[in-house]
C-alpha cells in the first residue's frame, strides 16, 4: 500500500510527514480526507503533532473548518444524548449508545476530530414499542414516509426506520439487536446489553471488547464502504486505546466474539488493521482469531475485494477495478443479512424505486 | 503587465475551461473550474474579465466542474452535474441554467466548508473606510440594494457572504458577481444603464436570475479588508417610503445570528467575534421601493463613518 496516490493514509500511519509535505500534496492530501471524513481527523493530528505554526495556512483552513464542525457535533452529541436519557430514563430504560456517539460520551481519542451523522442506541428488543412511543411524544419521528422501506426495516432489519427530531434535525437509529434476524450469524444482544459500562448517569456504552466486535461487525457486514477507512481507523484507535488502558482486553476479546458467534467479523477487523494501518495485535490473539478467517481461496478473494473498498471514496486512491469490489462488496453485504429469496426481490424493488425517484425532478435540492 | 483573464478571447477562455481549467482568485479562495458549457465560459469572461488570471496556482481550495454526466445523456437529455472534488452534491439542472448553477454551486462551497470566518448571509459594501454589512434572508431587496450602492460608487465586497475575521472582526471581502432575480434586473438596468449583465438563466428555482459584474476598483481591492461601520437591516416594501430607523444592538445581533451560516457552529468564538462586530457597527432597520431615495440616504450614511 506504499503507492504514491494514497497520501491520506501515509500521513496516518507517518504524521510527522506532514512537516515535509509540499503544496502539491496537500492538494491531493485535502479533497482525499474530505472524501474519507477524515479531514477533522487530520486536524487533530496536526494539533497532536503541534504543528499548528508550522503548516501552510490555506490547506489548515480547510482541516481547521472540519475539526470546528466535529467540534459542534460533539456539543450536540452531549446534548442529544441528555434529551434521550430523559427520555429512556423515564421508563428506567437505560441509554445504551452505540459507535460515534458512544465515543464522545466515553471521551475516547478516537472521537477527537470525527464527524458523525446519526446517533445510535441499543435498546431491548421487548421495550422497543415503548421507547419508540415515547420518543415520537418527544418529537422523533420516523423519515421513512415509504410503507414498503418501514415494512422493510420492521420485518428484516436490526433497527427501527431512522428518526429525525422534528425541531432540531436530528437523526437517530434505534437498533434492538446487532444484526438482523435473518443474518448468517446470530449474535444475542442480551448478551451484549447484560455488559455494558456507564459513562455518565443512566448512560451507558458497550464494553471495550464488545465495542470493538460491534464497531467491527457494523465494517464488515455494512455494503456502504464510503467511510470504510475511517471506520477502519477508529477501529485501530479502539485497538490502542484498550490495549494501554484496559487490563485483560486483549485477552477477553476473541473469545467474546466466539461467544457472540461474531468472530469472523472481528478476524476481518484484526487483518485489515494489521495490514492496512500497522496496528500492533499481540500474536496469540491473531492465532486465536483464525478461527474466523475463510478458507484460502476466499482469503484471497476479501484482500482483493477490502483493499479496494477500504480506500477513501476518491478517484485519487482508486486501484484498476475499485468500483467493481465496491459493487461486489455491497451484494455481499446483503446476502450476508438476508438469504437470497428475500434478497432478490428486495433489490430488484430498489433499483426500479431508484430509477423512479431519479425520473422525477427534484434538482433543487439543497442549492442556496 | 499583470494579465487578466479577459486578455483572453472566448474561444480560448472556453478551450482552457475543456482541458486543464481556469484558476480563478476571489478573495481568499482560489477555485479551478472545469466546463465544457460554452456558457460557462462566456459569463466567466464577462463577469470575472477584471479578474487576475493565475497560469498555476499552488493550492486550490475548491476543485469544481460543471459538465454532462456523459455523452449519452448529453444527447438526450441536455442536463449539467456540479462536481465538487469528483462528487455532485446536488441534482443536475438544465443546461439553459449554466452559468447561475456555477455561481449558486461557488456561493455553496463557501457556506458549507469554511469556518475560519465568522459568516453572515449578507451584502457587504464600503465607503469612506468603513463596511456597511445588510444581512437579510432571500426576498428581502438585498442584492437591488447592493447592486445600486455599487453603480452609486460604493465598493463592492460580497453580495452574497459576509466574512468576519475571526481574530478583529473585519470584513473579508469575496467580491464576485451580483446575483440579481426577476423584477430587480429590469430595475437595475433602468437604474444605471452601463450596468453589465452575464447570461440570463430562466425558469430556475429562484425564477429568471442574471448576474452583474462587478465595478473594477472592487475587483482589484479583492484583497484589503475593512473595519465594521455600519450593520443595517433592509426591507423592501412595494410603494413603501424610504425609512431608516435605528435599531438596539440587542436585537440586531439575534438577527444577525439568524442569518448566520456558523454562528453557532463556531460556539465561543462565534459569539465572542459577533459581539465585537456589533459593536463597532451603528446598527439600523431600514425600507424602500425608490432605489435613488435609498442610495441618497446610504450617502448620508457614510458621512457619519469615524
Amino acid at each position: 500500500m506504499s503507492d504514491q496516490s494514497y497520501l491520506l493514509l501515509e500521513v496516518i500511519r507517518a504524521p510527522e510527514r506532514l512537516a515535509r509535505l509540499s503544496m502539491a500534496d496537500w492538494n491531493r492530501l485535502i479533497p482525499q480526507a474530505r472524501h474519507a471524513l477524515l479531514l477533522g481527523k487530520l486536524h487533530a493530528l496536526i494539533l497532536e503533532q503541534d504543528l499548528l505554526k508550522v503548516l501552510p495556512e490555506k490547506p489548515l483552513n480547510h482541516t481547521l473548518s472540519a475539526y470546528l464542525a466535529s467540534e459542534k457535533q460533539h456539543a450536540t452529541t452531549a446534548w442529544e444524548a441528555l434529551k434521550l436519557e430523559r427520555a429512556l430514563g423515564s421508563l428506567e430504560i437505560p441509554l445504551v449508545l452505540l459507535k460515534g456517539g458512544a465515543y464522545i460520551q466515553a471521551k475516547l481519542p478516537v472521537s477527537t476530530g470525527r464527524l458523525l451523522s446519526d446517533i445510535d442506541i441499543l435498546v431491548t428488543r421487548d421495550r422497543l414499542d415503548e421507547v419508540e412511543e415515547n420518543l415520537h411524544s418527544r418529537g422523533w419521528r420516523s423519515s421513512k414516509q415509504d410503507s414498503y422501506d418501514d415494512r422493510y426495516y420492521r420485518e428484516w432489519m436490526h433497527e427501527i426506520p431512522p428518526l429525525k427530531h422534528i425541531t432540531r434535525g436530528s437523526f437517530l437509529d434505534v437498533h434492538h439487536t446487532i444484526l438482523p434476524p435473518t443474518a448468517k450469524y446470530k449474535p444475542d444482544a442480551e448478551k451484549i446489553l447484560a455488559d455494558i459500562r456507564e459513562v455518565s448517569p443512566n448512560v451507558y456504552t458497550l464494553s471495550p471488547v464488545d465495542m470493538v466486535i460491534h464497531s467491527a461487525t457494523h465494517l464488515f457486514h455494512e455494503g456502504d464502504f464510503d467511510h470504510g477507512l475511517r471506520d477502519i481507523i477508529d477501529l485501530h484507535g479502539l485497538l490502542i486505546h484498550f490495549s494501554d488502558n484496559e487490563p485483560g482486553f486483549w485477552e477477553a476479546l476473541v473469545p467474546r466474539a466466539i461467544e457472540l458467534d461474531l468472530i469472523n467479523p472481528l478476524y476481518y477487523a484484526l487483518h485489515y488493521c494489521q495490514l492496512i494501518l500497522g496496528s500492533e495485535i499481540p500474536d496469540f490473539v491473531l492465532k486465536q482469531a483464525e478461527k474466523g478467517k475463510p478458507n484460502a481461496l476466499m482469503s484471497g478473494v476479501m484482500d482483493w475485494l477490502f483493499m479496494r473498498a477500504l480506500r477513501p471514496d476518491h478517484p485519487s486512491c482508486d486501484l484498476p477495478f475499485t468500483s467493481l469490489a465496491r459493487s461486489l462488496l455491497y451484494i455481499r453485504s446483503h446476502y450476508l443479512r438476508m438469504p437470497l429469496h428475500l434478497l432478490i426481490p428486495h433489490l430488484t424493488r430498489k433499483a426500479w424505486k431508484r430509477r423512479v425517484a431519479e425520473n422525477k425532478q427534484e434538482a433543487t435540492a439543497g442549492l442556496p | 503587465m499583470t494579465s487578466r483573464i479577459s486578455d483572453f478571447d472566448i474561444d480560448h477562455l472556453h478551450a482552457l475551461l475543456k482541458s486543464s481549467g481556469l484558476f480563478l482568485k476571489t478573495g481568499p479562495f482560489t477555485y479551478r473550474i472545469r466546463s465544457s458549457v460554452r456558457s460557462v465560459a462566456e459569463g466567466l469572461f464577462l463577469l470575472y474579465g477584471q479578474n487576475r488570471f493565475f497560469p498555476e496556482m499552488e493550492f486550490v481550495d475548491f476543485d469544481i466542474r460543471l459538465d454532462s454526466p456523459n455523452s449519452l445523456r448529453r444527447r438526450f437529455r441536455p442536463k449539467l452535474d456540479f462536481y465538487f472534488d469528483h462528487q455532485t452534491p446536488f441534482k443536475p439542472l438544465p443546461i439553459s441554467q449554466a452559468f447561475a448553477f456555477l455561481e449558486w454551486g461557488m456561493n455553496w462551497c463557501v457556506s458549507v466548508h469554511m469556518n475560519q470566518y465568522l459568516k453572515l448571509h449578507a451584502a457587504v459594501l464600503e465607503k469612506n473606510g468603513r463596511a456597511l454589512v445588510m444581512p437579510a434572508a432571500p426576498g428581502s431587496g438585498k442584492s437591488t440594494l447592493c447592486a445600486a450602492l455599487m453603480l452609486s460608487g460604493w465598493r463592492l465586497l460580497s453580495d452574497e457572504h459576509a466574512l468576519v475575521s475571526l481574530h478583529d472582526s473585519h470584513l473579508i471581502p469575496v467580491c464576485r458577481p451580483i446575483s440579481l432575480k426577476n423584477k430587480s434586473i429590469k430595475v437595475i438596468e433602468q437604474f444605471d444603464n452601463k450596468a453589465l449583465f452575464g447570461p440570463l438563466c430562466k425558469d430556475t428555482h429562484k425564477g429568471t436570475v442574471t448576474h452583474m459584474r462587478p465595478d473594477a476598483r472592487s475587483v482589484e481591492l479583492d484583497d484589503t479588508p475593512v473595519k465594521p461601520g455600519w450593520m443595517v437591516f433592509p426591507k423592501y416594501i412595494v410603494e413603501g417610503e424610504t425609512r431608516l430607523t435605528e435599531r438596539i444592538k440587542e436585537t440586531a445581533f439575534l438577527k444577525a445570528g439568524e442569518q448566520s451560516f456558523n454562528y453557532s457552529l463556531l460556539g465561543a468564538k462565534g459569539f465572542e467575534t459577533m459581539s465585537k462586530l456589533i459593536e463597532a457597527c451603528d446598527c439600523y432597520n431600514f425600507s424602500y421601493s425608490n432605489l435613488d431615495e435609498a442610495v441618497e440616504t446610504f450617502e448620508k450614511l457614510s458621512a457619519t463613518a469615524v
